[in-house]
């Protein structure tokens, strides 16, 4: 499926918004984010599976912490990231 | 004298100077993570690694590692990171590393590392993975022993000032902001408060009973009382142990355990409140630190707006200022790791202001110059012969 990746993360995808993932949840999403793209979940995810503050995941146009959110083929998931701060 | 690289950790990124032999003229890099918040840098003086801890505003917290001194850089594969929980309990998160050393000469491609929250952390692979010091980290008494991450300094509390014993890679120091300095003589596995003697936020263990210190306060060996902002063990002769803590300036000689204030010996009106201290590798007399206005509400800033550093040359019996160059109106900051020494002979030193500036001194603190300014705030200096 497709996941749209936030600027701040584009350094772990050569660059690129978009990008295919594969994953009945958001979990094994993540993970296989993950051995695509090495590290770009830790910078997301702590290590207590805690989607970080300020970062957003949205699946079906719903925004959800849940990991454990099932997926179906061809949904998108998107990646924002909050840019609050100086 | 030779050339030499500073890397300059700051809020928005990694910046590097470049000197010319003479260390007069100093070349600024372009930043490297810029936007990243780089809180400490350090070149490895056994390999040509350096380890970078980094994180942003929001993304997690990592290090960077580069294994042809700087020049290309890729990510940690497992940075320091806890133990998921048990459901249904609670479990920490690491929110950044503060602190990096490089491992005993014995041990290449060792390194330890500091965090907050209060952890140790330890590599066997040139900083790729990292794994927790359990003999600490997991102690029974880690609350007792350490800051609770929702308190304290601003930045949350931090384990720093890892230091390792030249002569024995199983003796190593830490020290607690707040939470104590600690050692271990068996690589980690167990540790020790050193605390004897130190002052500690609410009760200075040399002082008379008085209104400020009621009879009901009682000196503690443990817990986040005790502040130490920065612990030096000297290079050669590393019995000598200096503390520059929230309470003073402290000296100690192993295997005595308790901490001499021999900050008392500052001029009055200067104090001895700040967060650096440095020693001369050649010479276990010598120290110089950066004193900060500790009075009122803490401002921090030089004392009365005149800032200078201070060197004792007699085991902090005496002390002598040290402005020449500086600004003589001027409100610094030096955080704990933005002060330095070369090596060299004359010692160069080096200071990053919060300010965004880097002052160099390439005689010993006799006079000091300017090398760079408008960058941005400035966490750690750390010096790499080239």
């Amino acid at each position: 499926m497709r996941v749209l990746i936030p600027s701040p993360l584009q350094s772990y995808t050569a660059g690129a918004r978009r990008v295919t993932a594969s994953g009945e949840t958001l979990r094994m999403l993540l993970d296989d984010l993950d051995r695509r793209f090495p590290g770009i979940r830790f910078r997301m995810i702590d290590e207590q599976d805690n989607v970080r503050p300020h970062m957003m995941i949205y699946v079906r146009g719903e925004r959800t912490r849940n990991l454990n959110t099932a997926l179906a083929d061809h949904e998108e998931v998107v990646i924002m990231q909050a840019l609050s701060g100086g | 004298m030779s050339a030499l690289r500073l890397l300059v950790s700051t809020r928005k990124g990694l910046f590097t100077l470049q000197s010319d032999s003479r260390r007069t003229r100093w070349t600024l890099s372009v930043p490297a993570f810029l936007g990243h918040i780089i809180q400490h840098t350090v070149a490895d003086p056994r390999s040509a690694t350096v380890l970078c801890s980094a994180k942003t505003g929001h993304l997690g917290p990592t290090i960077f590692r580069s294994t042809d001194g700087g020049t290309s850089w890729k990510e940690a594969e497992r940075p320091p990171a806890f133990d998921k929980a048990a459901d249904g309990s609670v479990g920490r998160t690491v929110a950044h590393t503060f602190w990096l050393t490089p491992g005993h000469a014995s041990e290449p491609g060792v390194w330890w590392a500091g965090t907050s929250p209060q952890a140790l952390w330890m590599s066997a692979d040139d900083g790729l993975n990292w794994a927790s010091v359990r003999g600490f980290n997991d102690h029974p008494d880690y609350a007792l022993r350490t800051e609770d991450p929702q308190g304290g300094t601003p930045d949350g509390p931090v384990l720093h000032s890892i230091r390792i014993d030249p002569r024995d890679a199983n003796h190593m120091y830490f020290a607690l902001s707040g939470g104590g300095v600690w050692e271990t003589r068996d690589h980690g596995a167990s540790w020790s408060p050193l605390n004897q003697g130190m002052a500690t936020v609410v009760f200075d263990p040399d002082a008379p009973p008085s209104e400020d210190q009621p009879t009901s306060l009682q000196w503690q060996p443990i817990g986040s009382d005790h502040d130490p902002h920065c612990v030096q063990i000297h290079p050669q002769w590393p019995d000598v142990m200096w503390q520059q803590n929230h309470c003073g300036i402290y000296r100690l000689e192993r295997p005595a355990t308790r901490w001499r204030r021999v900050g008392r010996n500052m001029p009055a009106h200067v104090g001895d409140i700040g967060f650096v201290i440095e020693t001369h590798p050649r010479d276990p007399d010598i120290a110089w630190v950066f004193p900060m206005d500790g009075t009122d509400v803490w401002p921090r800033t030089s004392p009365d707006g005149n800032p200078a550093v201070y060197m004792t040359r007699d085991r902090g019996e005496h002390w002598s200022c040290q402005n020449s160059g500086f600004p003589s109106r001027a409100w610094f900051t030096v955080k704990r790791q933005a002060m330095a020494q070369d090596g060299q002979d004359p010692l160069g030193l080096y200071l990053g202001m919060t300010s965004g500036e880097v002052w160099c001194s390439i005689n010993e603190g006799a006079h000091w110059s300017q090398i760079a300014a408008h960058l941005p705030e400035i966490y750690a200096v750390e010096t790499v012969p080239v």
